[in-house]
C-alpha cells in the first residue's frame, strides 16, 4: 500500500524528519517489506504562494496561446506574468512561484523578459511541482484558499512517501488505521485508533432509511447503509483530501467517490455510495442466481455467474458485491440522495468475484483478505460526517442487517513463547507486546491466559499465532541462532548416487548436461513416433501454451529440440545429455477425494492418494551429432556413430555393476537397422543408437545423428562385487579368424568363441571385420588372450582351446575357420 | 710377428688416438673393430702369446693386459661420451611446441543447478539430514489441502498451478516440493531432518526472471523441542556455505499457511539485502494432518529457488541462459570438480 507519512502522523506522533532508512527497518521489522520509500518536495523552494488571478490579456501572433496574466498576490501591486495554459479564469486562485522560487529538477524562477513582456513569475501546473502527472494545465485552488498564504503547505509538498506490500493474512494494514498501529508499535510511539473519535451511534436506524437484507448468511455478517439526502453532488473535495488520495496512488474523482475512497484508505473499509433514487425499494446481499448481466462503473456488461455475490435492489443486481459497483445506480453530477452502503462480505465470496471477473479493485483487495467486522458501522458513520461537512448532505436514517463476527477467545500458555522461539521472554514481555497488537489478556493462573484477539485480527486462531505477535514485537532479530543436527547420521540412496556417478561421468566422456522444457507437443510425440503406449501422455488441463500440452512421455522430445537449438546457434560438434522424470499414463489411476486434514488420513486412504498418482521414472538421455573426437592440427576428427551410443549406454549400465545384453530392435525413433535394445536380466533397460533417417530429416537433424536412452529406475542395484582374483602368470595369445553369414550376430559368435575356448580365456577382442558382400558373408577376426593361475600355458595347450573355440563356432553358427 | 714390448704399446697409443678421435658413435663402431676387434693388432699380439716361453708369456701377458685395458677403458669413455652427445640432439630434434591446442575430446559440464543442488545435498548429509525427493506429478491433497492450503487459496487456481486433465483426477504439477515433506512426516515418525531438492511448477511465462519449470530446495526438521532460533541456525549455516563466510542474513516476518510463525529470509549480499526464501515453524495443523503429535513434536520449514540462487551467487543475468540448453552454459561450469 502506498501511503504519506503525514497522514500516519494523524494518529501516531513519528518525527517528521525521521531517517529513512530508520523507518524502512521498522516496517520491515514488522513484517512489512517496504517497496520504495521517498521524501519529496525537498526539491521545492519558495515562495511558493495563493495568488488570485485579476486580469488576463490574451498574447497574440504567438503559436500557441499565450496569456499576460495578473495576479493578486496579497502584494501592494499586482504582480503580471505570462502563462501558457487556459484553464483558469478570472477570480480563480492559482499556485504562484515568484522570483527566488526554485522548483523540481533544479529550475529557478526569476524576472524574465518573453513574448514582449515582463514576466515576474509563474502559474504552476500539478507536473511542475511533481505533484502527480496531470499536465491538463496550471493549479486551480480551492475557493476557501488564502490569498498570499504559503501554498508549499497548503499544498501538503513536504512528505515521506511509503509503499509497503502486505501479506494476505494482514488485511487490516491495508489502511492508515492499521499502519500507523504497526509503525507506532514497532517504534514504540503512542497510537491513538480513529474509531475513537467517530461517534456511530448518532445516525439513527429510520423508516426513511433504504433497509437491506442478507440472503446469504455466509457471504456477509454484517451490513450497514446510511441514507442521505440533500447532497450537493458538484461540490469541491477538500484540497487536502484530494491530496492525500493522490499520496495514495489514487485519483481525486468526485466529493461523493472521494469521500467512500478516503475513509477506505484510513479505516481500510470499503464503502460504495449508490445514487438513491436508482435503487428499488430494498438492498439485498445475494447470489446473482438467475440474473445473467451487469454493466459495472468501467462500462463493461459482464456475463454473471450464478454464484457472484451482487448487491441487489428488488429488481436486479446494482453491483459486483465488494468488487465493483454497476453503471446503472452509479453517483452522477445530478445526485441529490446517496445510500452509502459499508459491509464485512466473505473474503472468499469477493476473491471469487474478482477472479472470475478479472477485476482486482481497492476494495476487492482489502475484502478478500477480511476486514475488521467492527468498521462497517464506523466507516459509514464517517462517511456520513464528511458528506454533511463537504456536501451538505442531510442523514435520513440507517439500516443494518446481520452482526459481527469475531475470533474466538484463545487458551494461551505463555512459556510457549519462549518454548516456540527458543528464547527466553518473559510473562510480563508476552503480555505487553499482545497488548499493543491489541488481545486483550485474561490471566487465569501463570500457565493459562485466555486471549481475546482484536476485531481486526481474524488471523490469530492459536497459540503459534500469538506467538507470531509477540516475535514481531520483540524483532525476529533478537532470536539466537543455534544449530540442530540429526542424531542418526545420513547417506544419499543408492539412485541419487547412481544419478550423480553418471552424470559425473557423462560430463567426462564429453557431455553437457542440459535441462529442457516436458511439455511437449503431439506433433512432435507425432513426429518421433511415439505413438505406442510411449504414446499415452498426460495432458495438462492449463497449459502455458495450447501447442505444448502434454507432459514428455520421453526424454527425446527435448534432447533433439536442444540439439537443433545449439545447431541453430552455431555449434556443430553437440553431445548432451539430460537426466529427468517421464510421465506415462498407462494404468487407469484411482481418484482419491480431498479428505479432511484435522487427522491423519487413515492408511487405506492414504494409499488411494499414493496409488492416484503414476510412477515417474528416471530416464537418461543422450544425443549427440557430428564429431565426437574434434579435429584439429593433429588431422581430422572422428565423427560419433551408431556404435558410440550403444557402447556409451552399454557402459554406462556396466558401470552400475551390471551385465548388459545387446538386441538389436526397431523402435522408434531409431533407425530400424541401426538401434539395439539393452537388458539386464531379461528386462529392457534402455534403447540406443542412430535415429531414423526419417526423424532425421522432419527434425533437420544432421545425417547420422544418435541417442540413447537409460531408464535408471529400472537398472537393478547390484549386489556387493566380489573380487576377482588377479593372477600372474604369464599370458598366451592366439588369434583366430572365421567366416559367417552376415547376418549371424557377432555377440552370438563372440559368446560361441567364449564356450568353446574354456576356463582359462582370459579376454576376447575383435579386431578386425569385414564383408564378404558378393557371398553375403562376412569376416571377423578374433584375438584371444589365455592365462593360468598356477603356469605357464604351453603352445600346444592353448592351440588346442584355439582350435576348440573355433570348433563351437562351427558347430552353433556354421562358422568357416580360416586357416 | 715378432713381439716386442714397443710394438704393443705403440699399438694401444694408436687406438686410443684413434678412439678419441672417433666422432660419432658410428665411427667408434669401426674404430672398436680396427684396434680392439679380434683383426686388431692388439689382439693378435694376444694370440701370439702362446707362442712364448712360459718367462715371455708372462712378461708380455702383463704388458698387453694392461694395453688391452686401457684402450678398452678409453674406448667405454668415449662410447658413453658420444652416447650422452647423441642423447641430447636426439631430444633436442623431438622437441614439440607443447602450447599446442592439445584438447581432443568435447567438453562436458553439469548443469549448474545439478551442480547446486549436489552441493546443497551435501551440506545438510553433513548435519545427518536425508536427501528426499518426490514424484513432480503430484496428488493435489499432498500439494495443497495437507500444507493448510485451502481450497479457495489462490495457489490453487489454474492461474498458477498446472492441473492434469481430467480435473477430478486431482493431480497437479508440484508447485513446491513441500509434498516430500507431507508424504516424509505422513510415513515416518521423528526425528525427521529432510532436505528436499527437486523441480517444481507454477504458471508463470518465461521471462529474464520467471519459469514455468524451476527448481526448488526445501529444508524439514520435526524433532522434540526444536525452536525458530534452530531454523535461523540452519538458516545462517546455508547461507554462509552458499555466499560465503561473511553473508549477513535477516528474517522478515511474512505468512504462509503451513508455517506459523513464518518468516522471509533475506541475506546481504554484494552490497543489497536480497529475498531469498520462506520459512517458518511448521503450523501444527499440518503436523496433525500428517499424525504427529504437535504437543510433543515441534518442526520448522524453509524453501528457496535454485535458479534464484544460483544467478544472485553467480551473477546470470538471464533465467533464459538457464532453461535454454545451450550446451556453451553448461559447459562453462564444467563437471564441478575442485
Amino acid at each position: 500500500m502506498k501511503f504519506p507519512l503525514s497522514w500516519i502522523q494523524d494518529f501516531t506522533p513519528v518525527p517528521t524528519d525521521i531517517d529513512l532508512e530508520l523507518l524502512e527497518d521498522a516496517f520491515v521489522r514488522v513484517g512489512f517489506e517496504v517497496e520504495s520509500i521517498e521524501r519529496v518536495g525537498n526539491d521545492v523552494v519558495g515562495p511558493l504562494i495563493v495568488a488570485k488571478v485579476v486580469s488576463i490579456e490574451e498574447v497574440t501572433g504567438q503559436k500557441k496561446p499565450i496569456r499576460y496574466v495578473g495576479l493578486d498576490c496579497g502584494e501592494v501591486d499586482i504582480r503580471y506574468v505570462i502563462c501558457g495554459a487556459t484553464n483558469f479564469t478570472i477570480g480563480d486562485l492559482v499556485v504562484a512561484s515568484l522570483p527566488g522560487a526554485v522548483l523540481p529538477g533544479d529550475f529557478a524562477i526569476s524576472a524574465r523578459q518573453t513574448y514582449g513582456k515582463v514576466s515576474n513569475g509563474m502559474i504552476c501546473s500539478a507536473r511542475e511541482l511533481r505533484l502527480s502527472d496531470d499536465h491538463a494545465g496550471i493549479i486551480v485552488l480551492p475557493s476557501d484558499s488564502e490569498i498570499g498564504s504559503d501554498a508549499i503547505a497548503l499544498l501538503q509538498i513536504n512528505d515521506v512517501l511509503v509503499d509497503v506490500a502486505v501479506n494476505a493474512d494482514r488485511g487490516y494494514a491495508l489502511s492508515i488505521r492499521g499502519l500507523a498501529r504497526e509503525l507506532a508499535a514497532s517504534l514504540a510511539l503512542p497510537f491513538e485508533d480513529p474509531i475513537g473519535a467517530i461517534d456511530a451511534d448518532k445516525y439513527l436506524f429510520t423508516d426513511e432509511a433504504v433497509p437491506v437484507h442478507i440472503e446469504d448468511t455466509s457471504a456477509a455478517s454484517v451490513i450497514y447503509l446510511r441514507t442521505l439526502n440533500s447532497f450537493q453532488a458538484k461540490a469541491e473535495s477538500p484540497l487536502w483530501m484530494r491530496r492525500r488520495i493522490e499520496k495514495c496512488g489514487m485519483r481525486a474523482i468526485s466529493l461523493a467517490v472521494d469521500i467512500t475512497n478516503y475513509v477506505m484508505l484510513e479505516l481500510g473499509q470499503p464503502l460504495h455510495a449508490f445514487d438513491r433514487d436508482r435503487v428499488n425499494g430494498a438492498l439485498h446481499i445475494r447470489r446473482a442466481k438467475n440474473d445473467k448481466f451487469l454493466t459495472t462503473l468501467d462500462g463493461q456488461k459482464r456475463n454473471l455467474h450464478e454464484d457472484d455475490l451482487v448487491v441487489a435492489d428488488d429488481i436486479e443486481p446494482l453491483a459486483l458485491a465488494g468488487t465493483m459497483g454497476g453503471l446503472s445506480s452509479e453517483v452522477t453530477p445530478a445526485t441529490v440522495s446517496l445510500v452509502i452502503e459499508a459491509a464485512r462480505f466473505d473474503p472468499i465470496s469477493i476473491a471469487k468475484n474478482s477472479r472470475r471477473h478479472k477485476l482486482s479493485s481497492e476494495a476487492s483487495r482489502r475484502l478478500e483478505r477480511g476486514v475488521d467486522p467492527s468498521l462497517a458501522k464506523f466507516a459509514s458513520a464517517r462517511a456520513v460526517d464528511l458528506l454533511t461537512q463537504y456536501g451538505g448532505a442531510m442523514h435520513l436514517g440507517s439500516a443494518m442487517a446481520g452482526e459481527p463476527r469475531y475470533s474466538p477467545i484463545v487458551d494461551f500458555d505463555p512459556h510457549f513463547v519462549s518454548r516456540l522461539l527458543g528464547t527466553e521472554v518473559g510473562s510480563d514481555v508476552v503480555a505487553e507486546k499482545l497488548r499493543i497488537v491489541g488481545c486483550d489478556i485474561e490471566m487465569l493462573t501463570a500457565n493459562h491466559w485466555r486471549v481475546d484477539p482484536p476485531s481486526w485480527r481474524s488471523d490469530l486462531l492459536a497459540g503459534p499465532d500469538f506467538v507470531e505477535e509477540v516475535a514481531r514485537m520483540i524483532g525476529y532479530d533478537s532470536i539466537p541462532s543455534t544449530l540442530p543436527m540429526a542424531k542418526s547420521g545420513s547417506t544419499l540412496s543408492p539412485l541419487q548416487i547412481r544419478k550423480r556417478t553418471m552424470t559425473t561421468l557423462m560430463s567426462n566422456i564429453g557431455f553437457a548436461e542440459v535441462l529442457t522444457s516436458p511439455f511437449v507437443s503431439e506433433a512432435m510425440m507425432s513426429t518421433l513416433g511415439l505413438d505406442d503406449e510411449r504414446g499415452r501422455a498426460f495432458r495438462i488441463a492449463n497449459p502455458m501454451s495450447e501447442d505444448f500440452p502434454y507432459l514428455r512421455t520421453h526424454l527425446a522430445p527435448g534432447l533433439t529440440s536442444a540439439l537443433v537449438r545449439n545447431l541453430a546457434r552455431g555449434a556443430k560438434d553437440v553431445a548432451i545429455f539430460e537426466v529427468g522424470s517421464i510421465f506415462l499414463h498407462l494404468t487407469a489411476l484411482p481418484i482419491a477425494e480431498n479428505v479432511s486434514t484435522l487427522h491423519r488420513p487413515s492408511d487405506a486412504i492414504l494409499a488411494k492418494i499414493y496409488a492416484g498418482v503414476p510412477h515417474q521414472p528416471l530416464h537418461l538421455g543422450a544425443i549427440f551429432a557430428g564429431n565426437l573426437e574434434s579435429r584439429g592440427w593433429w588431422g581430422a576428427g572422428r565423427k560419433g556413430d551408431w556404435s558410440d551410443a550403444i557402447s556409451l549406454a552399454v557402459r554406462l549400465v556396466e558401470e552400475s555393476g551390471n551385465d548388459v545384453q545387446v538386441h538389436a530392435v526397431d523402435i522408434a525413433p531409431w533407425h530400424p537397422g541401426r538401434g539395439a535394445e539393452l537388458r539386464v536380466n531379461d528386462v529392457v533397460i534402455g534403447h540406443a543408437g542412430e535415429l531414423h533417417p526419417r526423424v532425421i530429416a522432419n527434425l533437420e537433424l544432421p545425417y547420422r545423428t544418435c541417442m540413447f536412452v537409460l531408464n535408471l529406475s529400472a537398472i537393478p542395484f547390484a549386489p556387493v562385487k566380489r573380487a576377482l582374483p588377479v593372477w600372474t602368470m604369464p599370458a598366451a595369445f592366439q588369434d583366430i579368424s572365421l567366416i559367417v553369414d552376415a547376418h549371424v550376430a557377432a555377440s552370438d559368435v563372440e559368446r560361441a568363441l567364449r564356450s568353446g575356448a574354456g576356463e582359462l580365456l582370459e579376454s576376447i577382442v575383435l579386431f578386425d571385420r569385414y564383408d564378404k558382400v558378393d557371398e553375403g558373408k562376412v569376416s571377423l577376426a578374433y584375438s584371444l588372450t589365455f592365462r593360468a593361475p598356477d603356469r605357464t600355458l604351453t603352445a600346444e595347450e592353448v592351440s588346442g582351446y584355439r582350435e576348440a573355440a573355433g570348433a563351437a563356432a562351427q558347430t552353433r553358427l556354421g562358422a568357416i575357420i580360416r586357416s | 710377428m715378432s713381439l716386442t714390448s714397443e710394438l704393443i704399446l705403440d699399438a694401444a697409443a694408436e687406438a686410443v688416438a684413434a678412439i678419441l678421435a672417433a666422432s660419432d658413435l658410428e665411427d667408434l663402431k669401426q674404430v672398436r673393430i680396427d684396434y680392439i676387434g679380434d683383426r686388431s693388432t692388439l689382439a693378435k699380439a694376444n694370440q701370439s702369446l702362446g707362442t712364448l716361453s712360459p718367462e715371455l708369456r708372462s712378461e708380455f701377458g702383463k704388458i698387453i693386459g694392461v694395453a688391452r685395458s686401457t684402450v678398452n677403458s678409453a674406448y667405454e669413455n668415449r662410447k658413453v661420451a658420444l652416447e650422452a652427445e647423441r642423447d641430447a640432439r636426439v631430444l633436442v630434434e623431438e622437441r614439440v611446441d607443447v602450447t599446442l591446442p592439445s584438447r581432443r575430446t568435447l567438453k562436458g559440464g553439469l548443469h549448474p543447478l545439478t551442480l547446486l543442488t549436489n552441493e546443497i545435498s551435501d551440506l545438510f548429509l553433513g548435519l545427518g539430514y536425508r536427501v528426499a525427493e518426490g514424484p513432480e506429478l503430484e496428488s493435489e491433497w499432498l500439494s495443497f489441502d495437507a500444507l493448510n492450503i485451502p481450497a479457495d487459496h489462490p495457489a490453487r487456481s489454474m492461474q498458477d498451478t498446472f492441473f492434469i486433465e481430467p480435473l477430478d483426477a486431482k493431480l497437479v504439477l508440484r508447485p513446491h516440493t513441500s509434498p516430500v515433506q507431507i508424504r516424509t512426516m505422513l510415513n515416518e515418525t521423528p526425528p525427521i531432518y529432510i532436505i528436499c531438492p527437486g523441480r517444481t511448477y507454477r504458471a508463470d511465462e518465461l521471462d529474464a526472471t520467471h519459469t514455468p519449470v524451476f527448481g526448488q530446495v526445501e529444508g524439514l526438521v520435526v524433532d522434540r523441542g526444536i525452536t525458530m532460533a534452530d531454523l535461523k541456525g540452519t538458516l545462517d549455516f546455508f547461507a554462509r556455505s552458499i555466499f560465503g563466510a561473511d553473508v549477513k542474513t535477516r528474517l522478515r516476518p511474512s505468512f504462509f499457511p503451513f508455517t506459523e510463525p513464518s518468516a522471509e529470509i533475506d541475506f546481504f549480499f554484494r552490497g543489497r539485502w536480497i529475498e531469498w526464501g520462506g520459512c517458518g515453524m511448521v503450523n501444527p495443523k499440518v503436523l496433525l494432518a500428517c499424525g504427529i503429535d504437535p504437543d510433543e513434536f515441534s518442526g520448522f520449514a524453509f524453501g528457496m529457488g535454485l535458479e534464484r540462487t544460483l544467478m544472485v551467487r553467480h551473477g546470470i543475468a538471464d533465467m533464459h541462459d538457464i532453461v535454454e540448453g545451450d550446451i556453451r552454459f553448461s559447459q562453462s561450469f564444467g563437471s564441478g570438480a575442485r
